[in-house]
């Protein structure tokens, strides 16, 4: 079985680059340039030394003692949290802003949920001398305000969003319609395995470096290079894409999905997509989606800023269908204990969407000699007064 | 029978009217009602837009009038039935316009088959690009008579544009500038020299210009490089507010009496 993209950008039936002709020129443009711009030496080269010296890659690979104490099994945490600006999403906005560079764009827009997709855009553009706007629901930029400022001080100018749910989707619209009143000299980053073709398959590109370290790392300190379970939280799905790259065709390793569940996947207050969602179409891929009979596009809910989308991308919508990958989901409530809970033992606050990871370890029967890997996609810090809150209100 | 673009075409190939409204607004059941008086009023061609959540190819005003039509409770499936009798007292050419998702979920050949019956001559789907409606949809299309209609852009590279012109059926549509719909009409010179490429293109197709077109002024200049010309935000702001739909409509029609 493949489960990448073919050259269409069609993971079986999902996939594929439903744009309006506004946008038709740049998307042509990356699917004709994008594989021989990003396997060119020059990009390797550049790429590999910005993921060490920049990002501070390879990410550790950490066995947690008292985790694995506790679910009787191996725990190892992929530490995406170390990165500089705090998650994986570094990973892919140094890539594009490499592709961006080369295309001769200098003006750079995204779309940000939590504001991690955001910081990482923000920091690359600062770096590269580009001008750089970000797109962030209202309701995102009161909750994650820590990122809001941290991407002001970076020289972007952060734009609400007021329209729809003021949350992920709506700023993605909001960047898509950006791109089409900019065609000439703009770029879009879009901050996941999501959008029309080649992004999914790009973004996944720029992400699978998590899953290629995670081989070498195990090797060396178990001596194989495969584990048994991967774990890794799934907003639009790309730290998820990166942790399971090099393990798609290694049907031994099982791959765990974890979707936000919100208030509980039947409460109406829910995100998990691949439980609540058929077949659809929206910015520009045909995937999962949740929606109404009438094919309106259903606003989703999550605790957590980076997993409030409505939709997830094509290659994890394959993996669900084909049933590689198994899709599980964590509440509000869950991750907010998973998260107390790492914190507690291991000294590890991580980002309430790699909480919902992290709340799947109670989900699943390990073997005492199973190797876990669980991607913590990201750090804490921009969460702190959703957690404050929680904590308190419990106490 | 005979398509009812197609006859518009021959029997009028200048200054085009073409009015873009959103099923479902201001009121749930204006529908009927804007589409009568937009003909008695002189639209030559109406475009019927369905509403969708996420239109993210229009600007604010067809976002603003596209969230109530669905708060109002606008459906496919409504619009239709809404549309039903339509053909008894109108006989300009109408167009079904919206997004891929709704009309997927209602399924194509249905909703071809359900333009068919009603006497529906087109649509215009801004997310079904070229290809795949080459591939996968043609073939329906083309079985219940309705004409999928193409959008180009002053992006869109010649042969892009003769490839579009050879799968049009109906008319080819002319974004007048790289924006979203609604934007602030300003002729510079990019936009000309676009407009001149095309003209000098010769197509089989008929061209209407759309985006930015608000008044008298705007629609002639447009049609001075095409058949005729699209309005929407313009016309959806102008029925907006206070007073009976019916006035509203015949007040800014009169605008384009000549
Ligand atoms: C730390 C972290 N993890 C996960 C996500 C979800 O995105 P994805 O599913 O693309 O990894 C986000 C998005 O903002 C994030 O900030």
């Amino acid at each position: 079985m493949n489960y990448q993209s073919d050259d269409k950008g069609y993971y079986g039936i999902f996939g594929g680059a439903f744009i309006p002709e506004m946008m038709h020129q740049n998307i042509d443009q990356l699917q004709n340039s994008y594989l021989e711009i990003i396997g060119s030496e020059s990009f390797k080269e550049e790429f590999k030394l910005l993921l060490t010296d920049y990002a501070g890659r390879p990410s550790p690979l950490y066995y947690s003692d008292r985790l694995s104490d506790h679910y009787n099994a191996h725990i190892y945490l992929k530490r995406e949290d170390l990165n500089h600006t705090g998650s994986h999403k570094i990973n892919n906005t140094i890539g594009q802003i490499l592709l961006a560079k080369r295309l001769g764009k200098t003006r750079i827009i995204a779309e940000t949920g939590a504001g991690q997709h955001g910081v990482a855009t923000a920091t690359v553009c600062a770096r590269a001398g580009l001008e750089c706007i970000v797109y962030m629901g209202a309701v995102d930029v009161a909750r994650q305000s820590p990122n809001v400022e941290k991407m002001k001080m970076l020289g972007a100018e952060v734009r609400a969003v007021q329209s729809g749910s003021k949350t992920l989707k709506d700023a993605t619209n909001e960047a898509i319609r950006d791109w089409i009143n900019n065609p000439v000299d703009t770029h879009y980053i879009i901050g996941s395995v999501v959008g029309p073709h080649p992004y999914p398959d790009m973004v996944a590109r720029f992400q699978s470096v998590i899953s290629e370290e995670i081989r070498v790392q195990l090797k060396s300190k178990v001596g194989r290079e495969t584990p048994d379970y991967v774990i890794a939280c799934v907003g639009g799905g790309s730290n998820a894409a990166g942790a399971f790259y090099h393990f798609l065709n290694e049907p031994s390793v099982k791959l765990i999905a974890v979707e936000a569940a919100g208030k509980g996947v039947d409460t109406g207050e829910s995100a998990a997509t691949t439980q609540l969602g058929k077949p659809g179409i929206l910015h520009g891929s045909r995937s999962l989606l949740m929606q109404t009979a009438d094919g309106q596009v259903i606003e989703p809910y999550s605790i957590s800023a980076g997993l409030d989308y409505p939709g997830i991308g094509p290659m994890h919508a394959n993996l669900f269908t084909t049933q590689r990958a198994q899709f599980l989901s964590a509440t509000d409530t869950e991750a907010l204990e998973a998260a107390l809970y790492l914190s507690q033992k291991e000294g590890i606050i991580p980002a309430l969407e790699s909480a919902h990871a992290l709340a799947a370890l109670n989900m699943i029967a390990f073997k005492p000699d199973d190797i876990v890997v669980v991607n913590v996609s990201g750090r804490g810090d921009k969460d702190m007064e959703t957690f404050l809150n929680y904590y308190q209100s419990v106490k | 029978m005979e398509n009812r673009i197609t006859k518009l075409f021959t029997t009028k190939d200048k200054e085009i009217l073409s009015i873009y409204f959103t099923a479902g607004y201001p009121d749930l059941n204006d529908t009927e009602t804007i589409i009568s008086e937009l003909e008695k009023h002189g639209a030559d061609l109406i475009e019927v837009g369905m509403p969708f959540s996420d239109p993210v190819a229009d600007g604010v005003v067809i976002q603003q009038s596209s969230e109530i039509a669905l708060d109002n409770g606008m459906t496919i499936h409504l619009l239709f039935e809404q549309l039903k009798e339509i053909r008894k007292h109108v006989s300009v050419p109408l167009i079904l316009m919206g997004y891929l998702n709704p009309v997927m979920q209602f399924g194509i050949e249905n909703f071809c088959k359900r333009c068919s019956e009603i006497g529906i001559d087109g649509t215009i789907i801004p997310d079904l690009p070229l290809e795949v409606y080459e591939t996968e949809y043609k073939t329906i299309f083309e079985a219940y008579s309705v004409s999928n209609i193409f959008l180009i852009t002053p992006q869109t590279s010649d042969e892009r544009i003769r490839k579009i012109d050879g799968l049009s059926s109906g008319f080819i549509y002319m974004v007048s500038s790289s924006s979203t719909t609604g934007a602030k009409d300003a002729v510079d010179q990019e936009q000309l020299a676009y407009f001149e490429r095309v003209s000098k293109m010769e197509l089989r197709s008929k061209r209407l210009i759309g985006f930015g077109i608000s008044d008298k002024h705007t629609f002639q200049r447009a049609c001075s490089y095409a058949n005729g010309a699209i309005i929407g935000s313009a016309f959806i702001t102008a029925i907006t507010g206070e007073g009976r739909i019916e006035g509203k409509v015949r007040q800014f029609m009169n605008k384009f009496e000549s």
